[in-house]
């Protein structure tokens, strides 16, 4: 599947090298400076490669190294929502972010329901030649809630993992299917827990803030009772369940019990649900709105405490572009979601490197080792021969988020002006660099 | 005494000396409105436009006057009619209004935050008539200085708020207002409709009104919406009534002096009784009637017109006839 995942391989026998970065690669326990050789888009050696003659050279004093991030959730909006996205702007995102791989979720239109679909997803990606693109094909034909898409299909044509993303699957029969149908690929279902019935209507948390701003709440409960539903069916069928974007303090408090009874279960959260809380949507600036909403500082506290003790297997971005017309609609009329590819690694440098709450190896894990494995995908690690998708950090450089200077179209972030210390250098994609920053170097 | 701020977008982000000083030059105009000649020409030659997304006979009859009252040329906007149905955002049509030479812009709109969005965007002055479930200033300023004309005061008063608090404005405006000047807010209620996080604003939470029947000095019933009834926050109206409506058994067990308040329009015999919405406990016209010196005072604050030395005697300057000072607060 690797070759179909849309990314253009380094010429055959042409040779980059990484010189003397801090290389951290969790899968081989290193976490050391020395040098990376990659020959034909490949990892071939990491070590003290010494003054091999490259066609490209990468001086990585003072910085990091790590495997590719990879972002298993975006909205790339292609097709169907171009205005907003397109899987090259999106990709290229991803790349400026310092993430390699991303896994688009299928709320397109048409939706990811279709072998046809998947196929034009991974073609655009190839073009688009940035980050490789993994599409998610949908659980339930045309995302409607009602029957199962045809995943044995789509899993062929390359989808690496199924989700009504932005909706819920309605019913515990049809989840339970999902999860029984799934299994036999061994792919994972990607669950947005929301329960309509409480959560339909609402524009932000509901609690304490929402009351004062006479915005109609989000309950923590419609999530948690999805969060437990879909844990109890996972039990019960054998089959591989992912929570997407996890925000209450109860959903981690059910995935650290159904860890601890060995379900087959992985969770993530999203750098905005870990560091904001529903205090700032005061302001009423819908680019503080999206689905699950921001939650209480509680909630921030236990999404931490989980991310930390490994409840909360990866950081996604939950990236969701939106034309800024709609974000500046009144916050009630608003669409849902916030951008993420390019501010990533920022925040988690800052808010979890910088705050001493995780080192590199930890934060690796999240966000390269823990994706590739949910999703069955290469990367994760710069073990020899495995494909030379890499990101190069310089994690003191410090930048201002501006919105304005985002290769993505979406403009809605919740972090504009926010000061940030780390930064991508430099991103390979199979050996090949599709972003690099110049500034200051 | 001052004001300087360009809008009025709620009565939460007011402090007390600004609450005050609205009371005490609408308590000027309140004498205008008394006149026979009622004009005062304070705002001649500025533009004022109702933009309303919401219908509302009272509160956009109520702006009008008060800004005919001083010397303003009046613009209503027809929503209906205009390129909002062409599908113009709230935004561009503000925007144009202002354009076109609007000083200040009234909106009344189903969002919440609207009236705050608009005023980010504006150099224009924004009043909030009303903004989903978020804030209705100028009607929690009226139940302010309907109390105040009352009791001679605000700080002390014990207030219920019955009804839909989680879907209304009114509660909000008149919770913080009476907060911010003292009163003790009580809100009564059921608890689908009055969620316990309001305790984290420091008022009480009851579920039974009889309780405070003889407790409170004043009962401000909201109007319940039938919607919600059909959403299923509460069983039936009939319940609903015999459990939170007044009627003239209840009233009967009011201490002397407590009054009975409704921002109208009243649901007759769901709310109140019509024996005692019109009886001698309601000041339901008395709320009506200050509307206008109110939204006055507040049309001529966020003009531009801070009051000047003390007293709020400067409101009614260059009037026809010498403006009586009221002093009671400053």
């Amino acid at each position: 599947m690797s070759d179909r995942a849309g990314f253009a391989r380094g010429e055959k026998g042409s040779r980059l090298l990484i010189r003397a970065g801090r290389v951290v690669d969790p899968a081989q326990g290193l976490d050391r400076v020395c040098d990376v050789l990659v020959e034909g888009g490949r990892i071939a050696r990491v070590g003290e490669v010494g003054d091999v003659p490259a066609e490209v050279r990468i001086d990585a004093r003072g910085l990091v190294v790590t495997p590719g991030w990879i972002d298993m959730h975006v909205h790339l909006r292609e097709p169907g929502f171009e205005e907003k996205e397109t899987i090259r702007t999106g990709a290229a995102a991803a790349a400026a972010g310092g993430i390699t791989a991303v896994a688009c979720m299928p709320n397109t239109s048409p939706p990811i329901d279709t072998e046809a679909t998947v196929e034009y997803v991974l073609l655009q990606a190839e073009r688009a030649g940035f980050a490789r693109v993994y599409p998610v094909g949908t659980i339930t034909r045309g995302r409607a809630g009602e029957t199962l898409s045809e995943m044995g299909r789509l899993r062929r044509a390359g989808a690496v993992a199924f989700s009504d993303d932005g909706a819920p699957v309605p019913t515990a029969g049809l989840m339970r299917r999902a999860l029984e149908y799934a299994r036999m690929f061994d792919a994972p279902i990607i669950s947005h827990c929301e329960d309509k019935t409480l959560c339909e209507g609402g524009a932000m948390h509901e609690g304490g803030v929402s009351m004062r701003l006479g915005l109609p709440g989000i309950p923590s409960s419609g999530e948690d009772v999805m969060v437990q539903r879909d844990i109890d069916l996972a039990r019960v069928t054998g089959g591989r369940l992912h929570i997407a974007h996890v925000s209450t303090a109860g959903a981690v408090e059910a995935l650290r019990r159904a860890k601890a009874l060995g379900v087959r279960v992985t969770a993530e959260a999203t750098p905005h649900h870990l560091t904001l809380t529903d205090a700032c949507v005061e302001g009423y600036d819908a680019n503080f709105k999206m689905y699950p909403p921001l939650r209480a500082p509680a909630d921030i506290a236990a999404l931490r405490e989980g991310l930390l003790d490994g409840t909360i297997d990866a950081v996604a971005t939950d990236h969701a572009p939106h034309t800024i017309q709609e974000k500046e609609a009144q916050f009630a009329d608003a669409p849902v979601g916030v951008v993420g590819l390019e501010t990533l690694l920022g925040i988690v440098c800052e808010e979890f490197l910088h705050a001493g709450l995780l080192d590199w190896t930890g934060i690796v894990r999240r966000v390269s080792c823990a994706p590739a494995r949910i999703l069955g995908v290469p990367g994760g690690t710069l073990a020899s021969g495995s494909p030379a998708d890499v990101t190069v950090i310089d994690p003191e450089a410090a930048w201002v988020v501006d919105p304005a200077a985002f290769r993505s179209m979406g403009r809605n972030t919740p972090f504009a002006g926010r000061r940030l210390r780390g930064r991508a250098v430099v991103t390979l994609v199979g050996g090949r660099v599709v972003y690099r920053d110049d500034r200051g170097r | 005494m001052t004001w300087n701020a360009k809008d009025l977008l709620g009565i939460e982000e007011l402090t007390a000396g600004e609450i005050g000083t609205i009371l005490d030059t609408a308590e000027s105009f309140s004498e205008v409105t008394l006149r026979s000649v009622k004009k005062v020409p304070a705002l001649r030659g500025k533009i004022v436009v109702n933009l309303f997304y919401e219908p509302s006979t009272r509160t956009q009859h109520s702006f009008s006057l008060a800004a005919k009252s001083l010397s303003a040329e009046v613009q209503p906007f027809s929503v209906a009619s205009s390129s909002t149905t062409k599908g113009e955002t709230l935004l561009d049509t503000a925007r144009n209004l202002q354009a076109t030479g609007a000083d200040i812009i009234i909106l009344r709109h189903p969002a919440s935050g609207s009236a705050r969005h608009l005023a980010r965007a504006l150099t224009a002055s924004v009043i909030n008539a009303g903004d989903g479930a978020h804030e209705h200033p100028t009607q929690a300023l009226v139940d302010l200085f309907t109390l105040r004309r009352r009791f001679g005061r605000i700080a002390g008063l014990r207030v219920a708020i019955v009804g839909d608090v989680l879907h209304s404005r009114v509660a909000r405006s008149n919770l913080w207002g009476l907060l911010r000047l003292g009163a003790q807010v009580v809100l009564v209620g059921p608890s689908t409709l009055v969620p316990r996080e309001f305790e984290n604003l420091g008022v009480e939470i009851h579920h039974d009104i009889d309780r405070e029947l003889e407790r409170c000095d004043a009962f401000n019933f909201l109007r319940i919406q039938t919607e919600r009834q059909a959403a299923g926050l509460f069983p039936s109206l009939r319940e609903y009534t015999a459990m939170f409506g007044m009627n003239a058994t209840r009233a009967r067990r009011l201490k002397p002096g407590a009054v009975i308040m409704h921002p109208g329009p009243v649901n007759r015999g769901v709310e109140l009784t019509a024996e005692v919405a019109d009886g001698p406990r309601s000041v339901i016209l008395e709320q009506a009637a200050h509307g206008l010196a109110v939204r006055m005072a507040v049309l001529f604050l966020v003009s531009g017109h801070a009051p000047q030395g003390q007293g709020s005697d400067s409101a009614v300057q260059g009037a026809s006839s010498p403006a009586t000072t009221h002093n009671e607060r400053s």
